[in-house]
C-alpha cells in the first residue's frame, strides 16, 4: 500500500518516459500532454492501490495505455489502424546484405545505425498500426518484459509475442525504406533508385 | 541476399534472435542459440546488429517534457490533494 504523499516524488521522474510513450501513441503533442496529465491524476487518486516494491513505471504505463485506448483512440482512429501486411519475410539485416558482408570497411548496416535520425526512428514507430506500435514501444523503447507487457495491455503473453514479432518486422521494413532512400542499399527490382549512392 | 543458402541452424537462430535478445528463451534454447552464435560469424553479426538497433531505437525515441506540462501536472496534483 503506497502513501499518496510520496506520489509526486516517485512518479514525477518517470514523466519523460510516459510523455515519450504518449507522443508515440497519440502522434500529437497536444493529445500527448492531455494524456499524460490525465494519467498522473488517475494514478495519484489510485496510488493507494499501488503495491510498494512493484514496478511503478509499469503501473503508470498500464493507466496511460488504458486511458489512451478508452479516450483517445476512439476519436483518432485512422482507416489504416488494423493490420500489418506484407512483413513476413523481412529481416532488415539480411535485406541490408549483412549476411554476405565479409568485406572490410563500412557496411550498409553500420551506416544505417549511425545515420538514422531521431525523427526517422520516431516516424517509423508511429507508422505502425496501433496494436503493433504499442507493443514495440513497450518492449524496445521502454524495455518491459513480455509478462509486464501482457499485464499492461491485459492480453495473453502469446499475443504479446506475435504483436511484437510483426511490429518489429514492420518497423524494420520502414527502416529499410530509409536505407534505400539514403542510397545505402540497392533494390534489385529497381536499381536506378540508388544511382547517387554515397 | 535471401538467395544465399543458409544452414538450418542459421534459420532457427534468425527466428529466435529477438526472443534471445529479449531474454525470454528457456535456458536450454538460449544455450543452443548462444552455441551457434559463437561458431557462426554471420549470425553473430546479425545478433550485434539487432542489439545495436534496439539501442538506437530506445535512444532516439526520447522527447523532452515541456516545462509547462510539468507545471500543469504539479498544479493539478496539488489541487487534487486538496491543499
Amino acid at each position: 500500500m503506497a502513501d499518496q504523499a510520496d506520489f509526486a516524488e516517485e512518479a514525477m521522474p518517470l514523466m519523460g518516459s510516459l510523455y515519450s510513450g504518449a507522443l508515440r501513441m497519440t502522434r500529437n503533442p497536444a493529445d500527448a500532454e492531455d494524456l499524460v496529465q490525465e494519467t498522473y491524476l488517475k494514478a495519484y487518486r489510485a496510488f493507494g492501490s499501488f503495491q510498494e516494491g512493484t514496478n511503478l513505471k509499469a503501473w503508470l504505463y498500464r493507466i496511460l495505455t488504458n486511458t489512451f485506448i478508452n479516450s483517445y483512440r476512439a476519436k483518432k482512429r485512422r482507416p489504416d489502424e488494423s493490420d500489418l501486411d506484407d512483413v513476413e519475410d523481412l529481416y532488415l539485416y539480411r535485406r541490408l546484405g549483412g549476411l554476405e558482408a565479409a568485406e572490410t570497411g563500412r557496411s550498409a548496416e553500420d551506416e544505417l545505425l549511425d545515420h538514422v535520425t531521431d525523427t526517422q526512428v520516431k516516424e517509423a514507430i508511429e507508422s505502425l498500426p496501433e496494436q503493433f506500435r504499442v507493443a514495440v514501444l513497450l518492449a524496445d523503447v521502454e524495455g518491459f518484459s513480455y509478462k509486464e507487457i501482457a499485464e499492461i495491455l491485459d492480453i495473453p503473453i502469446g499475443t504479446v509475442m506475435s504483436r511484437l514479432h510483426r511490429g518489429r518486422k514492420g518497423l524494420q521494413k520502414r527502416l529499410f525504406e530509409y536505407a534505400v532512400e539514403r542510397g545505402l542499399v540497392t533494390v534489385p527490382e529497381n536499381p536506378e533508385v540508388v544511382e547517387h549512392a554515397g | 541476399m535471401t538467395d544465399n543458402p543458409l544452414k538450418p541452424q542459421c534459420e532457427e537462430t534468425y527466428e529466435e534472435i529477438w526472443a534471445y535478445l529479449d531474454g525470454e528463451l528457456t535456458e536450454a534454447k538460449r544455450a543452443k542459440i548462444r552455441t551457434h552464435l559463437d561458431e557462426c560469424p554471420p549470425c553473430e553479426g546479425a545478433e550485434h546488429f539487432e542489439a545495436e538497433l534496439r539501442l538506437v531505437i530506445s535512444q532516439r525515441c526520447r522527447d523532452e517534457v515541456p516545462e509547462a506540462l510539468k507545471l500543469r501536472i504539479y498544479e493539478a496534483l496539488r489541487r487534487a490533494g486538496g491543499s
